[in-house]
């Protein structure tokens, strides 16, 4: 059993509420940081935890933290990002509805190091009844002296407010987010500058994702170098993977950051194994934004090493035989399921969720959604398949922020990867367009 | 002829207009626009599940803003109405995992059961159904979301018959602080 930092408590009794959650050593992180440390070592200690940004991009939140412009008398914030809408991660939901004070706890302690006076947890707006049951948790927090004025009489204050968005996928990057937190569409900005430097109203600002928060309660209740023995090399600590697809026990997990792929698909502790009995064929181990994989690949490396659920280990390879930890949203396919047209919907998803700025984005993701329903309803060319890669291509590394490229990735792996089943699709329509038809390999090709 | 009237000027309840005031204290004095997100969600709530230019305009003269500010942000922004929609909107994630354990019968039974059309309301003005992307419940898929609630694992007749039998003995009565909200999703009451 790895050790459970953030969870250990999640199914205590009414853990929702203040006193409960107080009662399992709750805000002891803030007693803590406000009376016995200064702001820089409570920055030091998430240094030294190795913390990496839980939202997807996996940045060191120690030194996202150091970067925080701080010029005399202005205002800085720390934004947590809540928006969650990344398809396969849905790991903040349950730990905001479950452990609102953990979130709260990490905030203000957070907020605290940075130097904050008002903080804002920006969450999806799908999710008002999980604002609800943070508003609440945030009363009682108020109540018992936590948050406002003065905090445990240690002369630090702090507002605390939650704001919905209201269906957005884009407003989870983070510039994206700080204009829709100013009542604007959800443009990402150009950068630089940084919101390091200018984010919510122009001000010095921190975004991190709600994951990463939580972690930072109990980094300084044990401290960093505590923290930074769980794990492998620069992957320490724990970590929310929530599991989906076509596996017999899907759900959220916190696992210690090391455990071996195989161990999380297979062991009864965690997915206990494809569903109906059957064989599993590719996983997207990171959030829909990451690399396809096909099951030899997310098992072992191509060097035939034990895949390990690090960010090392799972970017082993690069893009041609890796993918990527992502915000850990581990979708699992069985072999019924059709390659060509989980693409497909992929694609749609990237393209009704492109805000449109850019032309390469905007375009490329309208066109690889139209190649890949026509390829997937058997209308479409073998030149189709090289198209594919060569739009994906024109994508990167031309857009103000990573949509597009989170777009082409996915189309890339899969025609990588599954080349075959695609021209499949192309050579044999109608047996791939069928009810329930099912790719069985190379040898129908001929 | 059938008598015109003129159309009423909409107006905030005294309960939403509270609630604005208390979301308003929320951001810089200087910075009110930040709450025209949260003010869009109430007025959907408090006019029947849209926001019709009319209810807008309320909301850009609550806010001091341009009409315009308003429209560019209703238009980007998918949980906004911008048209009448029935009793109840169904939102049915269509994304990939949900895909995958079956949100493509699960809206086609919809659509059958209900009569409505994805896009669309039943004839019964009961039931508007709509696609939208993934909810972040991707484990208990298939989902469909009705305004704050989530509803789980819809992948019997049994437990989409329970989800509409709940809805149609439902009146429509706007949600608009935690104290009145009681809508836990299957997977958040005891796992
Ligand atoms: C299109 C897009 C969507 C994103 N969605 C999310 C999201 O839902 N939640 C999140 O925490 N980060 C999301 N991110 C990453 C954020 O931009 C940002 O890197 C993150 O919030 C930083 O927090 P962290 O360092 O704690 O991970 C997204 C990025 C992009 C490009
Ligand atoms: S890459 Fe796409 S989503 Fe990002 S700013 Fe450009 S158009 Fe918008
Ligand atoms: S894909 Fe439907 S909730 Fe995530």
């Amino acid at each position: 059993m790895g050790r459970k930092l953030l969870t250990e408590h999640i199914n205590v009794e009414g853990i929702e509420t203040f006193d409960v959650y107080r009662k399992h050593g709750g805000y002891r992180s803030v007693e803590k940081a406000l009376k016995t440390m200064t702001p820089d070592e409570v920055v030091e200690e998430v240094k030294k935890s190795g913390l990496r940004g839980r939202g997807g991009a996996g940045f060191p939140a120690g030194m996202k933290w150091s970067f925080l412009a701080k010029p005399e008398g202005v205002p800085r914030y720390l934004v947590c990002n809540a928006d969650e809408s990344e398809p396969g991660t849905f790991k903040d939901r349950q730990l905001m509805s479950k452990l609102p004070h953990l979130l709260i706890e990490g905030m203000i302690t957070g907020s605290y190091a940075l130097g904050a006076r008002t903080s804002y947890i920006y969450i999806r707006g799908e999710l008002l009844y999980v604002l609800r049951i943070l508003e609440k948790a945030i009363a009682e927090a108020y109540a018992a002296g936590f948050l406002g004025e003065n905090i445990l009489g240690s002369g630090y204050s702090l507002d605390l407010h939650v704001h919905p968005g209201a269906g957005a996928y884009i407003c989870g990057e983070e510039t994206a987010l700080l204009e829709s937190l100013e009542g604007k569409r959800g443009n990402p900005r150009n950068k630089p500058p940084f919101p390091a430097v200018q984010g919510l109203y122009a001000r010095p600002t921190v975004v991190n994702n709600v994951e990463t928060i939580a972690a930072v309660p109990v980094i300084v209740n044990e401290g960093g170098d505590e923290y930074a023995k769980i794990g492998i090399g620069k992957s320490t600590g724990t970590k929310l993977i929530s599991a989906c697809g076509h596996l017999n026990k899907p759900g959220i997990y916190e696992i210690e950051l090391g455990l071996p792929v195989e161990e999380f698909i297979y062991s009864d502790e965690y997915c206990g194994g494809i569903w109906k009995g059957r064989d599993l064929k590719a996983v997207v181990a990171g959030g829909s934004s990451v690399p396809i994989l096909p099951k030899e690949l997310i098992l072992k490396t191509a060097a035939g090493e034990n895949r390990l659920m690090t960010y090392e280990s799972l970017s082993d390879g690069g893009f041609v035989t890796g993918t990527m930890l992502g915000s850990g949203g581990f979708i699992a396919m069985d072999e019924t399921t059709c390659i060509v047209k989980n693409t497909w919907n992929f694609s749609r998803f990237y393209h009704h969720e492109s805000c449109g700025q850019c032309s390469p984005c905007r375009e490329g993701t309208g066109w690889m959604e139209k190649v890949l329903h026509r390829l997937e309803h058997g209308h479409g060319a073998m030149h189709d398949i090289d198209l594919l890669v060569s739009v994906a291509k024109q994508i990167e590394g031309n857009t103000i922020c990573p949509l597009g490229e989170a777009a082409a990735w996915p189309v890339a792996a899969a025609v990588r990867h599954f080349r075959d089943e695609f021209e499949w699709h192309v050579k044999h329509p109608k047996e791939a367009t069928a009810p329930g038809a099912v790719y069985r390999g190379a040898a129908v090709l001929a | 002829m059938e008598p015109t009237t003129a159309p009423t000027k909409p107006q905030f309840s005294p309960a939403a207009q509270a609630e604005i005031k208390r979301l308003l204290s929320h951001y810089p004095a200087d910075k009110s626009k930040s709450a025209l997100l949260p003010i869009l969600h109430i007025a959907q709530a408090e006019f029947g599940g849209w926001v019709s230019p009319e209810v807008q305009d309320l909301v850009a003269e609550t806010l001091s803003i341009k009409p315009i500010e308003v429209y560019e942000v209703s238009s980007f922004y998918t949980m906004y109405n911008l048209k009448p929609v029935g009793k109840h909107v169904l939102e049915i994630c269509r994304t990939g995992p949900c895909m995958l354990r079956g949100s493509d019968e699960l809206t086609a039974n919809l659509e059958r059961i209900t009569g409505a059309k994805v896009g669309g309301t039943s004839p019964d003005g009961n039931f508007t159904l709509k696609e939208v992307e993934c909810l972040a419940a991707c484990g208990f898929a298939p989902i469909v979301q009705v305004r704050e609630k989530y509803y789980e694992q819809l992948d019997t007749p049994e437990a989409v018959d329970a989800m509409l039998n709940e809805l149609r003995g439902q009146i429509h009565r706007p949600i608009l602080s935690w104290e009145e909200n009681s809508s836990l999703p299957n997977s958040l009451k005891n796992n």
